[in-house]
């Protein structure tokens, strides 16, 4: 039987990841106050790499981590101090592995020079800097290589196949051989796989019957195999009981198996006799002394049958395969976890359309089917809790995406010379993959724009009477459906008149206008804005906040900026937790019915004529409190021209997005619902402004509007009105 | 059908053992830790057990020695699947009791002609 391990390639590399993770950020909380267990933690996982590399046949990765795990072993056992170059080196070489894990999993070849060169600096610590003694090292290196050799053994085709050797085999297991779970006719049988066996029972050493202990071995054996088997063959055979036993294992003759001729006695090609009491002796003997079979021999049942009755009669044979206790997690492939939400998504609305029937029906016969709506209700919670469930299973901890920033901290903040201390808080919250997933390039922009700008350097902060120590605290936390994520520093914080004479350079704002701090703040988010007095190669050319904005937008979140002058920052990120379902408001406009994310909407209201002003060709304002809001009338924007004309007929939606308010014209507003996001761009096209479809209870398509692009869709049509306007007048 | 617990810390050792395991025509039972096996074995009898060394919670030397304690375990074969070959280790896994013990790398068709040796 051979064995394919190759399927289980893809496991193994994510549970190499996991491992690396684990000791990276093992290795970056490291030093003398760290506990044994955590240090076992970073052992293990690199003891568990090794060895899956070796049984999946990557021996690079193995041998390379062997010395890692060399190292960790001292570390551990307290041979060897916890220095910062140690440090340094391991979590170089957790990139390098990182590095080998990824050529093997994409079949490509390994980056050796740098290997190369770690795997040497990690060779040379290995040797000069062990505490107590060197040898330990060396000793370890023959483990490893003597691993490496049985593999290789196993492979060397066998030499003698076609001579037949008689061997001779006298087996006198100690008293307690039973004991450890090994059974001697379990050996013979399978010696009797390799060829003709005899065995001989030796029971002179049975005591008295009232002197038995029924868990002792008193029997020996002797025994005769005719076999083309070698030496090592048989010697394996007897590997677990050869500490426990006398064990002699003799060659007493060798024959050639084709031709039939016979050989002379210890002249084949055998390894050395180590004894050869009994030539020539066994190999014909088949006489009514010996046994032939040993499951037929009285003495050893008599022996073990006892135990293996009482065993027989304990045993449950209602184990079945993989009904194990294992609870832990489970990986499942993305795309079947998409398949289940995408038929949940179809279950509700099908019970959507149940409902409406069922209300129909109630509407028709009064009250004569409130047993279906009854029914209905139940469904309704039903597919609610099953659909949540469902959405859960995409869901991680935020800590996935947050694991990378002490490393990234550690590194950067020495690399300019800061003193920064991590502190991440939430790390259990959970997100959607996709959005974990596309949250991280993001956050790694605002972090290191934090220790690039915000975080000034010792001396600064010790002038400015801070500590020394700057402080950037990651948080995460859940806030209704949205998960919020903060980046806080306590560095110099945004300067107010920076940005705005930054803002007036590149045209961004006019001159004369008045702006809220928060307006200012959130300049920096715009493209093309970069404060720093610098080009850095650490947060790079100013490219980064607006690509965050865009980033989190694409998410259908939204980030802003607050900032004390000299005092710190805080960028927060509202995410929505999942991009499969969204909380809606309906609304009608003529036939159509749009829906709008409930986290966008700030009230709605009905307008008073006189706080309408309305300009020829150019945008209508409605003056809510002390605020002029733009109109945005939907049906001319898509170009349906249907429903309401008059402003005062219908509802305004307020709707915020970056920090602006904008009036949605609608007819009425109907239910809120949950509603599955179906693509439109994978069926249709993408429609600016439109974020995508669902299918409502009527079975009719609405259409999900997106706030963020619409709002663009309509400055966009406004400015060419305006120029449309200029031309003609 | 013989039925083995099987108990590494390693996700895809778990599953390179069973796969292996239930294609030879095993039941398998998998557990993380030595802790896990040890309360899987005081639920369940299985025919024998296959264990992996360095765990979290309990080792796997520590759970031979507790499955020795349970009268039921007697005399099953436990065996150590390691990397760690040394002499040293192979005595402290006999002194706890293992029956025997094999060597990572793990070479499947090894795995099963080896328990033969130790199951009927």
């Amino acid at each position: 039987m051979s064995i394919d391990l190759s399927e289980f390639h893809d496991v193994f590399f994510e549970e190499c990841s996991e491992g690396l993770d684990v000791m990276e950020s093992g290795l970056l909380e490291l030093d003398h106050t760290t506990d044994s267990e955590d240090i076992n933690a970073i052992f293990r996982a690199a003891h568990s790499i090794k060895g899956g590399s070796a049984s999946f046949g990557f021996m690079e990765i193995s041998s390379f981590t062997h010395v890692m795990e060399t190292l960790l072993d001292e570390i551990r056992d307290g041979r060897r101090d916890i220095t910062r170059d140690g440090i340094d080196l391991l979590l170089a070489s957790v990139d390098v592995l990182r590095g080998m894990v990824a050529a093997a999993r994409d079949e490509q070849a390994y980056d050796q020079p740098v290997i190369d060169e770690v795997h040497q600096k990690l060779e040379s610590m290995l040797v000069t800097q062990t505490k107590v003694d060197t040898g330990i090292a060396e000793q370890k290196e023959d483990t490893a290589s003597e691993t490496v050799q049985i593999c290789e053994k196993a492979n060397v085709p066998r030499e003698a196949d076609q001579r037949i050797t008689s061997w001779s085999i006298n087996f006198k297991p100690d008293a307690s051989l039973l004991r450890a779970g090994n059974e001697p006719s379990r050996i013979f049988r399978e010696l009797m796989r390799l060829g003709e066996l005899t065995v001989e029972a030796d029971v002179s050493a049975i005591p008295p019957l009232s002197e038995i202990d029924p868990e002792n071995c008193y029997i020996g054996w002797s025994l005769s195999l005719e076999t083309s088997a070698s030496r090592e063959e048989i010697e394996e055979l007897f590997s677990w009981v050869a500490d426990e036993s006398d064990l002699e294992i003799a060659c007493a003759a060798t024959r050639q198996k084709l031709p039939d001729t016979d050989v002379e006695p210890g002249t084949g090609k055998q390894a050395p006799i180590v004894s050869a009491e009994t030539p020539g002796e066994v190999l014909v003997e088949a006489s009514a002394d010996v046994t032939p079979n040993v499951q037929d021999q009285p003495a050893e049942k008599a022996n073990t049958s006892q135990v293996t009755k009482v065993a027989e009669a304990t045993k449950n044979k209602s184990v079945s395969s993989g009904s194990g206790k294992e609870s832990g997690s489970i990986r499942v492939a993305i795309d079947k976890v998409d398949e289940l939400i995408n038929l949940v998504g179809e279950l509700v609305i099908t019970q959507s359309m149940l409902s409406q029937t069922g209300v129909d029906l109630a509407n028709s016969e009064a009250g004569h089917f409130d047993k279906l709506r009854d029914g209905l209700t139940q469904l309704e919670r039903n597919t609610r809790e099953l659909q949540e469930s469902v959405l859960q299973i995409r869901m991680l901890p935020i800590s996935f995406s947050f694991s990378r920033f002490p490393r990234l901290v550690r590194d950067l903040s020495s690399k300019i010379g800061k003193q920064v201390e991590l502190t991440m808080t939430g790390e259990q919250t959970e997100v959607d993959k996709t959005v974990l997933e596309k949250i991280g390039d993001p956050l790694i922009h605002l972090v290191r724009n934090s220790l690039d700008h915000g975080i000034e350097t010792p001396e600064v902060r010790k002038a400015a009477g801070k500590p020394e120590t700057g402080r950037l605290e990651l948080l995460a936390y859940h806030e209704g459906g949205d998960i919020i994520i903060k980046v806080i520093d306590d560095g110099a914080g945004l300067n107010r008149e920076n940005i705005i004479t930054k803002a007036m350079e590149k045209g961004l704002i006019g001159e004369t206008e008045d702006l809220t701090d928060e307006r200012v703040y959130n300049l920096i988010f715009a493209p093309g804005f970069s404060t720093a007095e610098q080009v850095s190669d650490v947060s790079g050319r100013g490219v980064g906040m607006d690509v965050v904005r865009r980033n989190v937008r694409d998410l259908g979140g939204n980030v802003s900026i607050n900032s004390n002058d000299g005092a710190g920052s805080t960028v927060t990120i509202r995410l929505p937790l999942t991009l499969a379902i969204l909380d809606g408001q309906l609304a009608r406009i003529g036939e159509e019915t749009y829906i709008i994310s409930l986290v966008s909407i700030v009230e709605t209201l009905q307008m008073q004529k006189e706080s309408i002003s309305s300009f020829t060709g150019q945008s209508e304002l409605y003056r809510l409190r002390d605020e002029y809001i733009p109109i945005i009338r939907l049906s001319e924007l898509f170009g349906t021209k249907s429903g309401k004309k008059n402003l005062e007929d219908g509802l305004l939606i307020v709707v915020e997005a970056d920090g602006q308010h904008h009036g949605l014209f609608v007819d009425e507003l109907l239910g809120q619902q949950q509603v599955v996001i179906k693509s439109l761009e994978s069926n249709f096209t993408h429609i600016q402004g439109i974020a995508g479809a669902t299918i409502l209870g009527d079975g009719k398509v609405a259409l999900i509007i997106d706030i963020p692009g619409l709002i663009q869709r309509y400055s966009k049509q406004c400015q060419q009105n305006e120029c449309l306007l200029g031309a003609v007048s | 059908m013989a039925s083995i617990l099987a108990v590494d810390d390693s996700p895809s050792m778990r599953q390179m053992v069973s796969y292996t395991l239930e294609k030879a025509g095993y039941g398998v039972i998998l557990a993380n830790d030595g802790k896990e096996a040890l309360d899987i074995a005081h639920d369940t009898e299985v025919d024998l057990v296959i264990t992996d060394v360095n765990m979290p919670k309990m080792d796997g030397i520590t759970l031979v020695k507790k499955l020795r304690e349970l009268h039921a375990y007697r005399f099953k074969p436990i065996l150590i699947l390691t990397t760690e070959s040394t002499a040293e280790k192979k005595t402290l896994g006999k002194e706890a009791g293992a029956t025997g013990w094999l060597v990572k790398p793990f070479d499947p068709d090894k795995l099963v002609s080896t328990l033969r040796r130790v199951l009927d």
